[in-house]
């Protein structure tokens, strides 16, 4: 049994994967506690394929230097994630049509400027569904830094975070300033998505921010608790994902979200009425 | 530091206390054009209850989120205290129940808490006169024993009560109500305006709007009746005739008006 757990961890690049997966598995519990509660699950999906164009610009001009692709990722996700925010709150069309013309638009970009590329297969299959067993220690540094910093923003906005999230009149009325904090979260969202790409990919992000999240609020009815089983839930689907991908030859990132989604729907099924 | 952080994010004006407590003038609020508020000029006493009546479409919220300062006012002013409202957390808003999320993972007394957030200050957390203060605020409105409770296991009663003693939290001069009886069975309305009656003695100067003529006329001092304008404000008896109501809500809506209140009301 110890040699089941521990045979695992004599690789470096499992080593890697677990840190990476845990650190953004606990992030995105975090932010995407606040993308459950304010509805916006459909908001976190579009942006994480969003950023695709941004990534296969970043993969022309550089190659599949993972470094550079991070920074693409970031730089796109926060400016995607700021213009939906902004194109959201005009009239005209409604939220979820004009978040899903640009999000269907920009991924279809992205999947043709990638296709020009003659080997792209490979590498268009990571950026989908992620290459966690790829990241190197470079990527582990930049991780650690961006979710450490964004679970200290959290933490430090929390009360503040909580008011326009619950309450945007009273927000108004505290005086806060609404906006800029909106684009706070905005930004943070962005942040986050950008870390996580290399773990899940985008097209399975979303399940990362809401399924913990979704989990943990059928069991809590307190925010900070709810937060932090979210947290536990994402930790342990990231951990029990990659041994299950290990042992069983199933894709990383699915074998994560799959895990993540047992765990769901055994919390559905075991709650009482 | 204090000093610093509530300069940098919480910045509150000075109250001048020989002016109003809210002064509105020339008031216009247009939605594509159309005003949904026309020229609105009138001002509060501290410690008065005002109840805002006039039928749907009126602009009764419309004004409420002007005051606020969820709406930026741009033709005409309000001043909180002679100055501009940005300055004043002293405003305190509870919602309509049907504009809040009940699921929200927060207890009463979390809610509550949340109006200490402009005196906690940025980068802050609860301290003891925090607590304090929600603790009283929730005695005030007779929730205590209730504090731990998820906000969807109150009674709509009870909800209202949690958002009254989030605004005495915050401690609000000025209280405003958007339709805080509807929806409530009739022992609930009676314990919220008695409730609003015990508030006096704090000095809240109290703003409501209800459909409810009759309690407007028996519960306030002052009423005002609002078409998008003001069509008649001032001692119930003298603004609920029948012609200013008649202005207000049409001719053909009179009968029903007379039939549905103000029967025991002593018409002018």
């Amino acid at each position: 049994m110890s040699d089941f757990l521990l045979q695992p961890l004599h690789y470096d690049f499992m080593l890697r994967a677990l840190a990476a997966s845990v650190m953004v598995a606990i992030v995105c519990a975090v932010i995407g506690t606040y993308i459950v509660l304010r509805g916006m699950a459909f908001f976190g999906d579009a942006l994480a394929h969003t950023i695709l164009p941004g990534v296969a610009v970043g993969y022309l001009l550089s190659g599949s230097d993972r470094g550079a692709l991070f920074w693409w990722a970031l730089g796109t996700s926060v400016l995607a994630s700021l213009g939906i925010g902004a194109v959201s709150k005009r009239g005209g069309i409604k939220e979820d049509t004009a978040i899903g013309i640009i999000f269907a638009g920009m991924f279809a970009l992205g999947i043709a400027l990638i296709s020009t590329v003659r080997s792209y297969a490979v590498d268009l299959t990571h950026f989908l569904f992620g290459d966690v067993l790829g990241v190197s220690n470079g990527d582990l540094i930049r991780t650690g830094l961006f979710a450490a910093l964004i679970l200290l923003l959290v933490f430090l906005f929390y009360k503040e975070l909580l008011a326009i999230s619950f309450d945007s009149t009273l927000a108004v009325t505290l005086r806060l300033p609404v906006n800029a904090l909106n684009n706070l979260l905005l930004v943070l969202i962005a942040v986050t998505v950008a870390i996580t790409m290399q773990a899940v990919g985008v097209a399975l992000m979303v399940a990362m921010l809401i399924t913990p999240p979704a989990t943990a609020s059928l069991l809590t009815k307190r925010l900070p608790v709810m937060m932090g089983l979210a947290a536990i839930f994402g930790a342990a689907s990231a951990i029990l994902g990659l041994y299950f991908s290990y042992y069983t030859n199933i894709a990383s990132g699915a074998a994560i979200v799959l895990t993540a989604t047992a765990f769901f729907i055994i919390t559905l099924l075991t709650q009482k009425k | 530091m204090t000093k610093f952080h509530s300069t940098l994010l919480y910045n509150e004006a000075e109250h001048d206390h020989g002016q109003p407590i809210l002064d509105v003038r020339h008031l216009t609020v247009r939605y594509n054009g159309i005003a949904a508020l026309d020229r609105l000029t009138f001002h509060l006493h501290a410690g008065e209850r005002v109840a805002v009546v006039g039928p749907n479409g009126a602009g009764k919220s419309t004004l409420f989120k002007a005051i606020v300062g969820a709406l930026p006012v741009i033709e005409g002013e309000i001043n909180i205290f002679g100055s501009h409202p940005s300055g004043h957390v002293c405003i305190g808003y509870v919602p309509q129940r049907n504009n809040v999320d009940w699921r929200f993972p927060v207890s009463v007394e979390d809610v509550v808490m949340m109006g200490r957030i402009a005196k906690i200050g940025l980068f802050g957390w609860p301290r003891a006169l925090d607590r304090q203060r929600v603790q009283s605020a929730l005695e005030t409105v007779h929730l205590a024993p209730l504090a731990k409770r998820q906000i969807a296991q109150l009674s709509g009663g009870q909800q209202q009560r949690m958002f009254i003693a989030r605004a005495l939290a915050q401690e609000s001069e000025l209280m405003l109500m958007d339709e805080p009886l509807s929806g409530l069975d009739a022992p609930s309305q009676e314990d919220l305006l008695t409730l609003l009656d015990e508030l006096k003695a704090q000095n809240v100067t109290i703003l409501v709007a209800t459909h409810d003529l009759q309690q407007a006329a028996t519960h306030f001092e002052r009423v005002m009746l609002l078409n998008r304008h003001i069509v008649a404000f001032g001692a119930p008896a003298q603004v609920l005739t029948n012609e200013h109501l008649a202005n207000a809500y049409g001719g053909g809506t009179l009968q029903v008006i007379g039939d549905a209140c103000c029967e025991d009301e002593p018409q002018p």
